[in-house]
């Protein structure tokens, strides 16, 4: 992983789950400002994949589980597809609320898939 | 068009209005995906090394799910089942939250099994998350009872 992008993708998805938990309580129905939240926080982690896939082929290997690591971003790419999903087919408040929890997940889970890449060791 | 009695022709018909439990059934999907997925990685790789706390990671996985389904799911038999896996679950936290503070050593494991199960020290691993979460399913199930009873 790469610490710089690892710390700006959680610091988005964290931002993204305060915004919308926060526009959600706020009675704000999904639009285009939680949906592209969420949706930014699902492109970062495509391009967290894309980083797993090449850099332990540049000599940044994980200390850790590559299998546990790839659930965990499995997992959280497909977070903001089922909230995002959700939020298409039932339109209310807190369906804002659930992408925002989304995000917070996602952003609890890339600090742990930081730990498995850093910390952990076999 | 034989209708037996015990089927309640209104059982399906509410149209759930989840409102704020969709948030709720958001947060038991996220740590029922987690839980399970975690499980099954640990099964795969170090099952030997840990058996009973693994286990019971998977047990509490598929009661998760369970439960997120029960709690989407329509009509006064999933109400039931989402009482069952929640007060499950909520038993499970306790119990288990209370024996790894007495007797760490019963779901320590390995080092690379860390806080061992979702439930070991009352959730502490996943923010206590599987203590609250419980106690305010079954708040909001009482909630709906008169919704579901009452058709």
């Amino acid at each position: 992983m790469i610490y710089w992008y690892t710390v700006l993708e959680v610091a988005i998805a964290a931002a993204a789950g305060v915004l919308c938990v926060v526009l959600g309580l706020f009675r704000t129905k999904p639009g285009d400002l939680s949906m592209g939240a969420t949706a930014l926080v699902e492109l970062l982690l495509l391009g967290q994949l894309g980083i797993a896939i090449v850099a332990p082929l540049v000599g940044n290997s994980p200390t850790g589980s590559i299998i546990e690591f790839y659930i965990y971003l499995i997992v959280a790419l497909l977070l903001p597809l089922l909230a995002g999903f959700w939020a298409l087919v039932d339109r209310d408040r807190w369906s804002t609320v659930v992408l925002g929890l989304a995000c917070f997940a996602i952003a609890v889970m890339v600090v742990r898939m930081n730990i498995i890449w850093t910390v952990q060791t076999q | 068009m034989s209708r037996t009695p015990s089927a309640s022709p209104a059982q399906p018909t509410v149209r759930r209005s989840l409102g704020i439990g969709r948030v709720l059934i958001i947060v038991y999907a996220i740590l029922a995906i987690g839980a399970t997925s975690r499980a099954i990685y640990q099964i795969l790789t170090v099952y030997s090394s840990a058996r009973v706390p693994i286990t019971l990671s998977a047990i509490s996985g598929v009661v998760y799910i369970v439960a997120t389904l029960a709690l989407l799911l329509p009509g006064r038999r999933w109400y039931r089942v989402a009482w069952v896996t929640i007060s499950f679950e909520l038993f499970g936290v306790l119990v288990v939250g209370t024996l790894s503070l007495l007797d760490p050593s019963i779901f320590a494991g390995s080092a690379k099994v860390s806080f061992g199960t979702v439930w070991s020290y009352y959730g502490i691993g996943y923010l206590f998350i599987p203590l609250a979460l419980p106690v305010l399913g079954m708040l909001w199930l009482r909630s709906r009872r008169a919704l579901v009873a009452g058709v």
